[in-house]
């Protein structure tokens, strides 16, 4: 785990110049100036994603109140709050389900707010949902498949049979050894188990080699033995990756996290590394203290 | 080494097996049925088999049910008998053969502006847009006679042009020959359209459209390019259809005929690739042999429609596929008592149905004839109290016996798919 520099920083924002070691430099990895991580174009950018002062607002409700927040490539952020804290209807904003009422998003320093779903998509940012959101009808090979085709350059082409992608096919075949689908290549996505469904959501949110994934409440439902087994997986599959989840089990929380983001009534409470975090006397008050908190931290929902 | 297990394999001997019997069938079928009235049907089974193909790529692959799919085919067949005019006129030199291809084209280009509308939504809106606009086109084919013809419609002549071999199109059985080619070649890309990439997307868009656009792919624009591709196919029968009958009226564009693309390929099975075939086959039969067997042909096809949406949703398709799989498992000659019986029966309960529907008929449209009204090889008195409460004896007495069968083979049904349930478990486990 990783013991960053930059205790300081805030859920403020990009404090701009001297970059803080990476997680990934902690690790013993490629730093993010490397040529293994993909750099940001832009001149100036420094961050993965970076939210400035975001604010989302249904009818009268503002659910969204100025959330900033920059994460930098490599990393691992698990967004905790409360239920109804605004987490989800963050995810939806950073991957354009949802526009922002006010503020910008920044995937490598490009603007993607206001853009629709699929173009978020093809710029590297890939979401999972709290509700498996697959395609029932299709088989784990075939789910899998779609979800690899657009990365791949294959777009809406109707000249070449699906059989003769071999890049596209042999990247699914590998994927299913990642998501250990591989003995249920055939089934059908509606006949698999709940825990085998998440494995595919996971799988079909990497299967476009997303740079940026997003992981909305990925162990939700599962005994505490599967969790552990899925946190491994993730692990592995999102390995280089930035990473954000919005997660309930503080276990899996502050085992899987570089940094942590506390939302709290649509605002960043904190967002610091999870030793910060734990420390932090607001947080405390908030959320992790309470025992509304340790309730749910004990059985996520 | 994976490769081995991918679906498509360029040596399945099923399917070379499969599409050559088609082949063959189109092939041979004249040969079989041999009278004009045979050929005439033939040739038209072939024109509905594109059309409801190309309706199934919208309802069945990409769950867009729309209501003018006869817009397109429609639109390809005046194309079409206006470029025949052009050809005839010697201002085109294009040979007839040809002629449908410019149908399908011209229906592209309609499905490019219109499409663009349509396909902006999906589901409910979707199906309300392609009400819309096939009520605005069919409102048009009246308003504009120049192209749509008014009332008397537009008119051509196939025989003319080159005369590659001596090929006029004359003869039915010469054009026939033409319908069978663009049928096989037809079926054969929008099969072969369903195994690439965009057909497959266009399953991911019906399935869960959300999710794909959270692959990268942008859902209206998948439905729209299937939509201009199905309307090329639907134009190329259109163009068939403007050869075949040598007139087009502005009926082709109507509400009654997207009705019918619809229905038919319900019927057949919109969740298999070949239903649209057997539904057209069907539809064929309906429009040209029910027809003239009985005035109350509509009512007979509303019943048929109405009990295969309550009990078969799957349409004919379905119901091949499933008794396909008990056979596999070789379960099937456990239940031909059953199919007997319900066979029987059944026919027993439209005996006694059908004696009453066609003595309302008579005695509603042909009052004037009398009351004896010919009945398959006997007659019928329709004043007569025996007729009406024979036939509703008869019709009670199926009914009744066709229950005790159903509920047998019900339960038989529930047995075998128990016992197939466990056998591929067994198999799994292997």
């Amino acid at each position: 785990m990783s013991q960053g520099v930059d205790m300081s920083m805030s859920a403020a924002g990009p404090s701009q110049g001297a970059r803080a070691h990476s997680p990934r430099e902690a690790q013993g990895m490629p730093a993010p100036g490397g040529s293994a991580v993909r750099e940001a174009t832009s001149v100036g950018a420094t961050y993965a994603l970076e939210l400035k002062d975001v604010r989302k607002s249904f009818g009268k409700t503002e659910i969204i109140r100025g959330v900033n927040l920059a994460v930098r490539a490599g990393e691992r952020v698990a967004i905790i709050g409360p239920n109804g804290a605004g987490k989800s209807t963050l995810f939806n904003l950073i991957s354009g389900r949802f526009a922002p009422s006010s503020g910008e998003v920044l995937l490598d320093g490009h603007r993607i707010d206001g853009k629709k779903p699929f173009e978020i998509n093809r710029r590297g940012l890939s979401r999972s949902f709290q509700i498996t959101n697959i395609f029932p009808k299709l088989s784990v090979f075939e789910n899998l498949r779609c979800a690899v085709l657009w990365s791949m350059g294959y777009k809406y082409s109707f000249f070449k049979f699906l059989a003769d992608l071999e890049d596209a096919n042999e990247r699914t075949e590998e994927l299913m050894d990642m998501i250990r689908l591989d003995k249920k290549r055939d089934v059908l996505a509606t006949n698999l188990t709940y825990a085998e469904q998440r494995a595919l959501e996971i799988g079909v949110t990497i299967a476009g080699g997303a740079h940026v994934i997003l992981l909305d409440e990925p162990t939700a439902g599962m005994s505490k033995s599967e969790t552990t087994r899925f946190i491994k997986l993730i692990r592995e599959v999102t390995q280089g990756k930035t990473l954000l989840t919005v997660e309930h089990d503080m276990g899996v929380v502050f085992g899987l996290a570089d940094k942590i983001a506390v939302v709290v009534y649509g605002e960043v409470l904190a967002f610091d590394t999870p030793d910060a975090v734990r420390a932090n006397q607001r947080v405390q008050e908030a959320y992790l203290g309470s025992p509304v908190a340790q309730s749910q931290a004990g059985n996520h929902t | 080494m994976n490769q081995m297990f991918y679906e498509f394999k360029p040596l399945n001997i099923g399917r070379f097996l499969i599409w050559s019997f088609f082949a063959l069938l189109l092939l041979a079928a004249p040969l079989l049925f041999t009278s004009s009235l045979d050929q005439t049907m033939l040739s038209q089974m072939g024109i509905a088999i594109i059309v409801c193909l190309s309706y199934n790529m919208l309802l069945g692959q990409g769950g867009m049910l729309s209501f003018g799919h006869a817009v397109y085919s429609g639109m390809g067949a005046f194309l079409a008998i206006h470029t025949l005019n052009l050809v005839s006129n010697g201002a085109l030199p294009l040979p007839v053969s040809l002629v449908p291809l410019a149908g399908g084209l011209g229906s592209m280009v309609v499905a490019v502006v219109l499409g663009w509308v349509t396909t902006k939504k999906s589901g409910t809106p979707f199906a309300m847009i392609t009400l819309g606009v096939g009520e605005l086109v069919w409102a048009m084919s009246l308003m504009f006679p120049e192209f749509f013809g008014g009332e008397g419609g537009i008119s051509g002549n196939r025989v003319t042009g080159s005369r590659p071999f001596g090929i006029t199109y004359g003869p039915q059985i010469q054009l026939y020959y033409l319908i069978a080619v663009y049928t096989f070649v037809c079926t054969a890309l929008m099969f072969a359209f369903t195994r690439t990439p965009l057909g497959r997307m266009l399953n991911a868009v019906r399935d869960n459209p959300e999710r794909v656009e959270f692959i990268g792919y942008d859902t209206q624009k998948v439905r729209y390019i299937a939509f201009i591709i199905a309307a090329f196919f639907a134009g190329i029968s259109g163009g068939l259809a403007a050869l075949n009958f040598e007139i087009v009226t502005s009926e082709v564009v109507s509400g009654y005929r997207s009705g019918a693309y619809l229905l038919f390929t319900f019927l057949g099975g919109a969740t298999f690739f070949f239903g649209p075939i057997i539904g057209a086959v069907l539809m064929v039969l309906a429009f040209v042999l029910l027809s003239e067997f009985t005035k109350a042909w509509l009512l007979y096809l509303g019943l048929i429609f109405l009990f295969m949406v309550m009990f078969a949703p799957g349409g004919v398709a379905s119901l091949i596929m499933m008794n396909l799989r008990v056979a596999a498992f070789g379960y099937l000659r456990k239940l031909w008592v059953s199919y007997l019986g319900l066979a029987l029966t059944g026919l027993t309960v439209l005996l006694g149905a059908a004696v009453m529907i066609e003595l309302v008929y008579h005695l509603q449209l042909n009052v004037a004839l009398g009351p004896e009204m010919p009945f398959l090889w006997t007659s019928l008195h329709a004043d007569s109290v025996n007729s009406w409460f024979g036939a509703l004896f008869v019709m009670l007495t199926g009914l009744g016996l066709f229950e005790v069968c159903r509920r047998q083979y019900v339960r038989e049904w529930g047995e075998i798919q128990e016992h197939i349930e466990k056998e591929i478990k067994r198999r799994e486990t292997l």
